[in-house]
């Protein structure tokens, strides 16, 4: 097979996989990838997100530890999980089509930050009480329920809240804390 | 009380602390160097050598294991505080109260990068659907009437009540009397009667039943507790004349467990 076959069905293969939901969560990792696309993936999936930029998406890459201060090991890719997700931001109106409210949103902004401010973990009472400063009393727990369910925040026995894989491959927490500190 | 059993005492008081402060600091998201790690193993050494049976070396492993989970938060700490995300928390929850939420969403919709995913059915759940539907049981089954079984009315008497503990065999009233005059029986020597004295009976089943009572004898003015918190003792002193409790000053809930454990530990000293 010519170089140039290779890689455009290659390609294909790889837009399958990560667009459509296999599992219960989407996304598929680094080792499954290897499976199907061979040792190269990484090549290919660079490839990928070059043609993605046109349609304003991305190959996004969740390591499973953080993200590496250097450049990522082969064993951390195959542990990481790969997503295809927005390359830029949401204007106003399309939450709406996606079945958010600006309450949800800035529910789960303030959900978000809360936590990372307060090292990955914060008790769901305080956040309660905070999210009751903006939206009404009865959406509160519904709206913590819907993040919980939607994999945006975790919550143990102790009713502490943490972050789960959704923020981890939807969001750059950096970037919301340093806006909300600019406001 | 022996020197020796006062200082065990004293001893399991503090671990007990030690655990509490510990498990504090976790679940408030205190700041974790609140905990002095160095003096708290020196208290949990010097006790150590006082430790015998099994509970009590639970206890020594609890508030080792909690001093851990304390460190590590303190590791945790120093390595968030390190990272580029960290915030004063003050801070973040400040700007939050003061923004709009409109403000708060328009800066969220900045940093969200939603996930683009397409579900479809996979040959998996085909399969699950497939088993589903075959075992299933035809409608015309499943909504089978149920037959109701009729029983002829007929008369009953007051002893088949009792005995289907349908009605009392005695007015709640009257055995609180009964429970009453025996409490101020056996409190004669000093006025009370240590609790566990006047509740422990032969069975597990008697002994809940008694304290059951003995709650309602404190509630209603026929009684009242006295803690002893030195030794942690409950007494229970029987009034000559029942007072009311209601509207004289602010009552106060006294939680004593009543477990098979507890129940095991009284009858042990009994036999003893």
């Amino acid at each position: 097979m010519k170089k140039k076959t290779y890689y455009a069905t290659q390609l294909k293969r790889a837009t399958h996989l990560l667009f459509f939901k296999r599992h219960r969560k989407p996304g598929v990792k680094g080792w499954e990838l290897k499976k199907r696309l061979g040792a190269d993936y990484p090549k290919i999936l660079a490839l990928l997100n070059s043609y993605l930029e046109k349609l304003d998406l991305q190959v996004k890459t969740v390591f499973e530890k953080g993200k590496p201060s250097e450049k990522p090991t082969r064993a951390q890719l195959d542990r990481a999980q790969f997503y295809i997700t927005l390359r830029g931001g949401l204007t106003p109106k399309e939450p709406k089509m996606m079945g958010w409210r600006v309450d949800d949103i800035a529910g789960l902004a303030m959900t978000i930050s809360t936590i990372i401010a307060k090292k990955g973990k914060a008790s769901r009472e305080e956040v309660e009480r905070l999210l009751r400063d903006k939206l009404p009393g009865w959406r509160v727990n519904v709206n913590i329920d819907r993040y919980i369910r939607a994999g945006y925040i975790d919550q143990d026995e102790k009713r502490q809240l943490y972050l789960d894989w959704r923020t981890r491959a939807e969001i750059d927490q950096k970037t919301l804390v340093d806006l909300l500190l600019l406001e | 009380m022996s020197i020796g059993r006062q200082k065990k005492r004293f001893g399991k008081e503090h671990l007990q602390r030690i655990i509490d402060s510990c498990r504090s600091v976790e679940e408030k998201g205190i700041d974790p160097f609140l905990v002095d790690v160095d003096s708290i193993l020196a208290i949990i050494h010097k006790y150590f050598p006082e430790w015998e049976n099994p509970e009590e070396l639970c206890l020594d492993a609890e508030a080792v294991h909690q001093v851990a989970s304390a460190i590590k938060l303190q590791s945790e700490w120093v390595k968030h505080r390190s990272t580029s995300l960290y915030t004063d928390p003050f801070l973040i929850e400040e700007k939050l109260r003061k923004l709009p939420k409109e403000k708060i969403a328009m800066t969220f919709l900045k940093s969200w990068h939603p996930i683009v995913e397409l579900e479809q059915i996979s040959p998996h759940s085909l399969a699950e659907a497939v088993k589903y539907w075959q075992s299933l049981i035809p409608l015309d089954e499943r909504w089978q009437k149920t037959e109701r079984l009729q029983i002829e009315t007929g008369i009953t008497t007051r002893e088949e009540l009792v005995k289907q503990q349908i009605i009392a065999e005695k007015e709640f009233s009257k055995v609180l009397e009964v429970f009453w005059q025996e409490l101020m029986q056996k409190a004669t020597s000093k006025d009370k009667i240590e609790y566990w004295d006047f509740i422990g009976a032969e069975t597990y089943e008697e002994t809940v039943r008694r304290a059951y009572l003995t709650s309602f004898l404190v509630t209603y003015g026929y009684a009242t507790l006295e803690v002893d918190r030195l030794e942690e003792i409950v007494f229970i002193r029987p009034y000559k004349i029942p007072i009311p409790t209601v509207g004289n000053k602010q009552a106060i809930s006294l939680p004593i467990p009543v477990s098979v454990d507890d129940w095991k530990n009284w009858k042990g000293g009994v036999k003893d």
